[in-house]
């Protein structure tokens, strides 16, 4: 396998004591695996049930969902293969993986599409019942690659999931197409066999999520059991697997399994209700965002209004005027619809009002590649406006950071009456990993008031500490005022085109941004502080960064990094920082937008690592650069 | 509010930046009357606006304010309606604002039916940026924009209002201060989303563009004025009437003795089928008589009402939550302290 991190090659080659595969099972370190299918096979679906299953075995867990853009692109063919993979590992699981070490085959597309992700003397089980020739065909192979030797680089076990499941559901009465559909299960129970995983959380979860459809409930049942007394009972695998225990215990508390678009949502509510502020939503469907306007649709336990809007102009609109009206204001979207709201964002910095803006981001320019991940919209969240209109801008980093991320654009948004943009990628909107969910006592207070003191209100006085101009929503007597685009007077709000207040007014803007700095905790140094080497990063490329710089480290390379959640205002002691390395690089998933940034701002040079393929990185690529530059090149 | 508020109570005292002669002022004046009228408290009404000369508008009341950009007013209106669906929301825009570069947010606030009345000022021209074709222009209009003859079709607003699903429609000139105000008043007791055209005379750039209507002494030969139950019957001497040929209305002489009063069209505001309103909607300006006052009043659900109602229905039946339980919801499992074994709840 390509090391790629700070494990021992895998040997997936059968442990000489064992005998009974269950009962000596291999141990193993961090381990990738991919499950690979038609877009409509359920792929995601199968893939989320085993990592939850991992989770809650104990295991830590990341994942990464990629799907073609079209909802069923052609059956059978290369472009509508849906992938699902996850490294899970029993400490330090930062990424999905850069090599697969198991991948589960659907049918012949989905071996063609993924083949060559899989490590030498990996495992590659395929649906043998799918290789038939008019699937291969579609998937472009000459001959079945099952029966000649064109896989003899992998342990290829071939089993015929379709017939097996069907046999299994034979005494049961099921028709066909449940059969089909419960094949899946019979692959999840196959594959919890193999790292052996109990199929009880499963099963659980089969009888909630089809609860009423007894029907459906068996079949899938039995197919989840057939799958893993398949591998139990057949000779095909010589041995199963198991995670090794962890060095360190882990933080003790409740657990779930949470994915970046879904803690978003969460950190929304939650900010909404630590500020005892309605919580107002206005979206537009757009890949990869959507699901947070899905999730907040839900929640109708707490004072929640989702609004959807009929276009991203009109969501961010309505935000606004709910974040007049007083709500905790907030819009979600992805590139192109960051660029359609950028009127509005402007307004929003004019009219001094909070408002969340989310930019789950994706392949671009323009529609770009919707469904995959990129950080390229850096550049458009700190600068796209007309005029001079500073605003905050933050990133989460994996998942679980997009709950306290959102909660602190909230926070900030509210405390200094500023929009707010939080950027997060289709990476990590869609990816999951376990979260150790948060004590209300260990999230940050958010003691935001509406004003209420009529004898002092002038709607663009400022407090003197944050210079945040005060909120008095409709409704208030005696504090009748009017917002908007045009500039106005400092203090008094009227309609001002003066050219001395304007520049007054510009700068005052701009402090008062500058001052959501003082809100910002040290940035800290992961890694060798004592290095020459810093690796500067931001968004979702921090698992990559953190286990490449944890291996080298390991390696007796020095090499230390530090990662960004706030890209506008910089930490106050980044540029401290920046000057104790001599030689920085900036690692991004873009052409160089923070690079570009960090040098204007410090007039400090530095070096860049950038990757603009729709895919994070792995950490191979980082620890290449890393051992480059300390060999003295680049 | 204790004390009666009078007309000039809803002004900001900010002084208008109109040109002198604007239809505006009499819009502004009406529309204040209205509100002192009515007795709604200042603190309680919402102002939206877009860009445009129309949409100086909230600046120049004493009541909350939101001057936005241009054509969103209705996005902003929606947003603030329904966070806090008690308060008074009015929209003013324009021509342009409204039904060009706003055209989307247009069909939508008069779809979604939310209970917002929307103020459109007509000139048929951009006044503030001195002087190009709007879409509500005549074909052939001469501007800056267009030397030689404009030669887009113009949006009849009232129609278009109608098409999109508008429970109130409603048109009045900006000459006559009675009629403006009842009109408003009428908009605002109406339950639902409230559409007002005001044909308003650009007095710089478009000032004959009403000038049938908007003119006393032409107002009776040129207009017809819509009254729920009444006929309809026009002219200076209230001489003629439509009756109903086929599908289409037909212009009649009561002195002509063939014609029967009793056959003539009496309006129906209320009627849910929105054909006799489109029909007088699309009355030629300058051809026919030109309908003024109420198209059409008729209740649909309203959207806020609705959105607030469904919240509160399934917040019932799920109970309140918080956030310690949210983040609790589905699965989890813990983790003891000083051990890495877990416990799978
Ligand atoms: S340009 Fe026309 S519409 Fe604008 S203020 Fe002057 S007269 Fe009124």
């Amino acid at each position: 396998m390509g090391v790629s991190d700070d494990r021992k090659p895998i040997s997936l080659e059968p442990s000489p004591a064992s005998t009974s595969p269950s009962d000596h099972p291999t141990e193993l370190d961090v381990t990738t695996i991919r499950f690979a299918g038609d877009s409509g096979d359920g792929m995601q679906l199968l893939g989320t049930r085993f990592a939850n299953t991992s989770a809650i075995h104990g295991e830590d867990v990341i994942t990464l969902a990629e799907y073609p853009s079209e909802i069923r692109a052609p059956a059978g063919t290369l472009a509508g293969v849906s992938g699902f993979q996850m490294s899970i590992g029993p400490q330090d699981v930062f990424t999905s993986g850069d090599v697969v070490d198991v991948l589960v085959a659907m049918n012949p597309a989905a071996l063609k599409a993924n083949d060559n992700l899989v490590r030498e003397g990996g495992i590659i089980i395929a649906n043998a019942d799918s290789f038939i020739p008019k699937n291969l065909e579609k998937a472009g192979y000459d001959r079945n690659p099952l029966e000649t030797d064109e896989l003899a680089a992998y342990q290829l076990f071939p089993v015929e999931i379709s017939r097996l499941t069907a046999t299994a559901l034979q005494e049961f009465d099921v028709p066909r197409a449940q059969v089909e559909r419960s094949k899946n299960f019979f692959a999840l129970g196959l594959i919890s066999w193999l790292f052996n995983m109990p199929l009880d959380n499963s099963l659980t979860w089969i009888r909630q999520k089809f609860a009423g459809d007894e029907g459906v409930i068996l079949a899938n049942s039995q197919a989840l059991d057939a799958g893993s007394k398949y591998g139990e009972s057949n000779e095909l695998f010589k041995t199963n697997y198991v995670i090794k225990k962890p060095e360190k215990s882990r933080q003790p508390g409740t657990y779930r399994y949470l994915s970046g678009n879904s803690a978003v949502a969460l950190g929304l509510i939650t900010a909404s209700q630590l500020a005892g502020l309605h919580l107002f939503l206005g979206s537009y469907p757009i890949t990869p965002a959507s699901e947070i306007l899905h999730e907040l649709s839900r929640h109708k336990e707490f004072p929640i209004t989702t609004f959807q809007a009929e276009d991203e102009i009109a969501a961010i609109g309505a935000a606004l005027g709910a974040s007049f009206a007083g709500s905790l204001a907030t819009t979600t979207t992805s590139g192109p619809g960051m660029a359609l709201k950028t009127e509005f964002i402007g307004l929003a910095v004019s009219a001094e009002l909070p408002l969340v803006i989310v930019n789950v981001m994706r392949g671009g320019p323009s529609t770009g590649m919707p469904t995959k991940m990129e950080q390229a919209d850096l550049y458009q969240a700190l600068w796209s406006r007309p005029g001079e209109a500073p605003l905050v801008v933050l990133a989460a980093k994996s998942p679980k950071d997009c709950f306290h991320t959102a909660v602190e654009a909230a926070r900030l948004a509210l405390l200094y009456m500023t929009p707010v943009i939080m950027l997060s990628d289709g990476y990590i909107a869609n990816g999951s990993e376990p979260w150790r969910i948060p004590e209300i006592d260990e999230l940050p207070p958010i003691d935001v008031q509406h004003h209420s003191d009529a004898s002092t209100f002038q709607p663009y006085a400022r407090d003197p500490e944050r210079l945040a101009r005060p909120w008095a929503p409709p409704g208030s007597p005696g504090m009748e005022h009017r917002v908007g685009g045009l500039e106005k007077q400092d203090g008094s709000g009227q309609i001002d085109q003066d050219p001395e207040n304007h520049q007054r007014m510009t700068y005052l803007r701009a402090e008062k941004i500058r001052r959501v700095a003082q809100e910002i905790p040290p940035l800290e140094i992961e890694g060798d502080e004592s290095a020459e080497l810093l690796i500067i990063g931001w968004g979702s490329s921090y698992g990559a960064i953190a286990r490449a710089v944890m291996h080298q480290n390991k390696l007796g390379h020095p090499v230390a990094a530090v990662h960004l959640r706030h890209l506008n205002p910089f930490p106050s002691n980044l540029e401290e920082i920046l000057k104790r390395f001599p030689r920085r690089v900036v690692v991004e998933n873009n052409d160089g937008q923070l690079w570009t940034k960090i040098r204007a701002e410090y007039l400090l040079d530095a070096e860049r690592l950038n990757k603009i393929k729709g895919t994070p990185f792995k950490i191979r690529e980082i620890e290449d650069k890393i051992e480059a530059m300390l060999a003295g090149g680049a | 509010m204790t004390e009666t508020l009078q007309r000039k109570d809803y002004l900001s005292g900010q002084e208008p930046r109109w040109c002198v002669g604007c239809g505006d002022y009499g819009v502004l004046k009406g529309f204040t009357a209205a509100l002192a009228q009515l007795e709604l408290p200042r603190e309680n009404i919402v102002i939206v606006s877009g860009i445009g000369c129309s949409s100086r508008f909230p600046h120049y009341c004493s009541t909350y304010g939101f001057h936005g950009i241009h054509g969103r007013a209705p996005a902003i209106a929606t947003g603030v309606k329904l966070a806090r669906p008690e308060l008074s929301v009015w929209v003013v825009t324009g021509d342009g604002d409204g039904l060009s570069i706003g055209g989307n947010h247009f069909l939508h606030l008069m779809r979604r039916n939310p209970n917002i009345n929307v103020i459109l000022l007509n000139n048929r021209i951009y006044g503030l940026t001195k002087g190009q074709i709007s879409p509500t222009s005549p074909t052939g209009a001469k501007t800056k924009s267009t030397p030689f003859g404009s030669v887009d079709r113009p949006v009849n607003p009232i129609q278009l209002a109608i098409a999109c699903g508008a429970t109130f429609a409603a048109r009045i000139p900006d000459t006559d201060n009675k009629m403006i105000t009842e009109v408003l008043k009428a908009a605002h007791n109406h339950k639902g989303v409230s559409f007002v055209e005001v044909l308003q005379s650009c007095e710089i750039f478009n000032n004959q563009a009403w000038t049938k209507v908007n003119k006393k002494s032409e107002r009776a030969e040129h207009t017809i004025l819509l009254q729920h139950g009444e006929p309809l019957i026009w002219g200076n001497n209230r001489d003629k009437g439509f009756r109903f040929n086929g599908f289409d209305l037909e212009a009649v002489n009561l002195d002509d003795p063939s014609v029967d009063e009793n056959d003539l069209v009496r309006h129906d505001a209320h009627a849910s089928d929105p054909t006799l309103a489109l029909k007088l909607a699309i009355l030629d300006f300058g051809v026919s008589p030109y309908p003024l006052g109420i198209f059409r009043q008729v209740e649909e659900p309203v959207y806020e009402e609705a959105v607030w109602t469904l919240d509160r229905t399934i917040h019932s039946v799920q109970g309140a939550s918080t956030i310690h339980d949210l983040l609790r919801a589905g699965e989890t499992w813990t983790v003891e302290s000083g051990s890495e074994k877990q416990a799978i709840p």
